[in-house]
């Protein structure tokens, strides 16, 4: 499951509750997560994990939809019922649409089917915690000399205005938004197509390639990263 | 179980017994309330000639004295078939009539009464029944006028007779009739169990026997082939699927654990380790991948995917897919175009575009022409129309095409026609195309498109004003 190259970590120091009853998995996540920097403490039923998570200030929750003593959902559910709005990520053996609904529906930020690769698990984790921190909506987005008005639904680098798809548009703007942080090709699919469903080929890194051409093609910095066994990222080559 | 137990026990008999016990019931009833209503008749007639009677005589009493009455008694006495007559003097002496013997104490009471009497005539000691009134005439002497109640016991006794012959009849033809038809429908119920147990047993081809005569059970029968012809075509589509699944499973999963093994075997440096582990991940998503689709198919054919349909235009579907592979196809030399029209549609959008979208993938990976014509782009179609028949979701290619002999083959899951074994894919993508359209009611055509091929959604739409669109 741990891609060859171990993704770096790409945001601050999180705090991590991992809710798995099977203790390889767990396991094996919170040494992934620490190595990248993270510090994950683990539960092993709902029960203990319900409490943890009570007790304990984390960034976000990793919930095993099916656990002893009380099902994941119902952790989840408990936990907002208290006003409890610490981002939850749903692992799922179900991973058809249906169920997808059903674990946000109860409260779930975002559900990731098993298996999964973890830099797609690292990725969705990191952008619900700094979903957590910061100003969620802003007008405007700025990468180094990039600019994207989101008002205007203009686009420039440096002074030279770049013209953009809608489409592309809405992928630069999901991509500047999470800049600074590794974003899979499935949260890509989701959040900018909606579509939840595992293309047979490689639709989304043309999509990027033709976005690169547009906003990177004859500069000295490209802004846009891929990275390799996980997605890409915006990120400012100069900081 | 004996086979008398088993007989009583089928519902036929047992409602045969009810409508028996009903029937004798009713004809009880109807019998009762002829009798009742008969003697009430019949007594309402003695009384009207007792009085008439009665009146004549004391007519004959006031203008003939004692004497005029007792000629008038004896002369009506003597007619056949007579009414009953008796007076008596003051001391209670029988002066005429045609009275040998009364119930004692009747001449005390004036009024009606029920009594016992025998005639002057008759000498048998057998007891007769008659409806009597008792008058005091001026001077102290008693008339009894009275009538014979015979007529009235023998209509009792025909009626009580009818009454045994009915209800035995009731009885004889109901029992009979409930144990002929309660022993036929235990037969044929005894030969549907017996083909079931069969089919319990293991032997799924076998079916039930079905009558001509199209009745309740016929139907039963009928409807419970069907079923079992379901089932038959599930199992064997179940038993095909794991056979392939075995085989397209163990495949790419023999190949990660050998080069599992071969890279602990032989690798001597990190970058070959490296490169082992790599090439294992990218092998077990693949495996995933094919894993997923398979659910996916298995999801839709189960019908599950019901849940979470709605209405939406089958038009906006074509366009974001053409949107989201556009750059691909471009890239593979091709042009994605798109055509629709508004077709509103009430199903699974998810479902409904990752069909499309394989449809989609399929015409890129395989849609270039054999021989290309110089200068021109060779191109793809998405369309969305709505026709008379419903809504359809196309998409044409002008490759080299199915030959007609393959194309059904082709909707199979796992089948990948010659042709495509060079290119990567797991073989489910039509045959998730196709769940997907019998899922919402419709199917996957795969028609010549000269060249090329057309892959068609056909699907029920709905009706734009019936949507609210």
């Amino acid at each position: 499951m741990l891609t060859a190259t171990n993704p770096e970590p790409t945001s601050s120091q999180m705090r991590l509750l991992i809710i798995e009853d099977d203790r390889e998995s767990a396991e094996y996540l919170a040494k992934a997560f620490r190595e990248v920097g993270h510090v994950a403490e683990l539960a092993g039923d709902g029960e203990e994990g319900l409490a943890l998570a009570q007790s304990g200030d984390y960034d976000v929750l990793v919930v095993d939809r099916m656990l002893p003593k009380r099902d994941g959902l119902s952790v989840i559910g408990a936990l907002r019922e208290k006003g409890d709005t610490t981002p939850a990520l749903i692992l799922s053996a179900l991973g058809q649409v249906d169920d997808r609904i059903k674990g946000l529906r109860a409260g779930g930020d975002d559900y990731l089917p098993k298996p999964y690769a973890f830099a797609e698990l690292l990725a969705r984790v990191e952008v619900l915690s700094r979903r957590r921190g910061g100003p969620s909506e802003e007008t405007s987005y700025r990468v180094g000399d990039l600019e994207l008005d989101r008002l205007s639904h203009q686009v420039r680098r440096g002074a030279t205005e770049i013209t953009l798809q809608p489409r592309e548009f809405r992928l630069l703007e999901y991509l500047m938004k999470h800049a600074g942080q590794v974003v899979t090709r499935t949260m890509l699919l989701e959040n900018v197509w909606d579509y939840h469903f595992d293309p047979q080929t490689n639709v989304i890194d043309v999509h990027i390639s033709r976005l690169r051409s547009k906003i990177d093609k004859g500069q000295e910095h490209p802004l846009l990263h891929t990275i390799r066994g996980a997605g890409y990222m915006i990120r400012d080559g100069m900081r | 179980m004996t086979a008398f137990g088993k007989l009583i026990r089928t519902t036929a008999f047992r409602l045969t017994l009810v409508y028996l016990f009903l029937f004798a019931l009713f004809a009880a009833s109807l019998l009762g309330y002829f009798a009742w209503n008969t003697r009430r008749m019949i007594t309402e007639q003695i009384t009207e000639t007792v009085n008439g009677e009665l009146s004549e005589l004391d007519q004959q009493y006031s203008r003939g004295g004692i004497r005029g009455l007792v000629f008038a008694i004896e002369s009506r006495a003597m007619r056949p078939g007579a009414n009953l007559y008796l007076l008596t003097t003051p001391q209670g002496q029988a002066v005429a009539g045609n009275i040998g013997s009364l119930q004692p104490g009747v001449m005390n009471n004036i009024g009606w009464a029920n009594t016992v009497y025998h005639r002057l005539d008759e000498n048998d000691s057998k007891n007769h029944f008659a409806l009597v009134r008792v008058t005091q005439l001026s001077g102290g002497f008693r008339l009894l006028i009275g009538r014979d109640l015979e007529e009235r016991q023998r209509l009792f006794g025909i009626v009580a007779k009818a009454a045994q012959w009915s209800v035995a009849i009731v009885l004889l033809l109901g029992l009979g009739g409930g144990i002929f038809v309660a022993r036929r429908v235990l037969h044929r119920i005894d030969a549907m169990t017996g083909t079931t147990q069969r089919i319990m047993g293991g032997d799924l081809s076998e079916r039930l026997p079905v009558g001509r005569s199209g009745d309740e059970l016929d139907r039963l029968a009928g409807n419970l082939n069907a079923m079992l012809d379901r089932i038959e075509a599930l199992m064997a589509g179940l038993k095909e699927v794991s056979d392939n699944i075995a085989h397209d499973l163990k495949t790419p999963l023999t190949r990660l654990r050998n080069r599992a093994e071969e890279a602990l075997a032989d690798a001597g440096n990190e970058t070959e380790y490296r490169a082992a582990l790599e090439r294992t991940i990218e092998e077990s998503d693949g495996l995933i991948r094919t894993f997923n689709a398979l659910l996916m198919i298995a999801r839709a054919e189960s019908g599950q995917a019901r849940d979470n349909m709605a209405d939406f235009d089958a038009a906006t579907v074509a366009r974001d897919i053409q949107e989201l592979y556009e750059p691909l196809a471009e890239d593979n030399g091709l042009a994605l175009e798109v055509q629709t029209e508004p077709a509103i549609i009430h199903g699974n959008r998810e479902l409904i575009s990752q069909a499309i979208a394989n449809l989609v993938e399929n015409a890129i990976k395989y849609g270039k022409p054999a021989e290309p014509t110089e200068g021109v782009k060779p191109s793809v179609l998405i369309e969305a129309r709505r026709d008379a028949e419903g809504v359809k979701l196309s998409v044409t290619d002008h490759g080299a095409g199915i030959p007609e002999a393959d194309r059904q083959r082709a909707m199979e899951r796992f089948v990948r026609l010659e042709a495509s074994r060079t290119l990567p894919g797991s073989g489910l993508g039509l045959s998730l195309a196709s769940a997907v359209a019998v899922l919402h009611g419709g199917e996957l055509r795969l028609d010549d498109a000269k060249p090329g091929v057309r892959a068609t959604l056909a699907m029920p739409g709905r009706d734009v004003e019936q949507a609210g669109v």
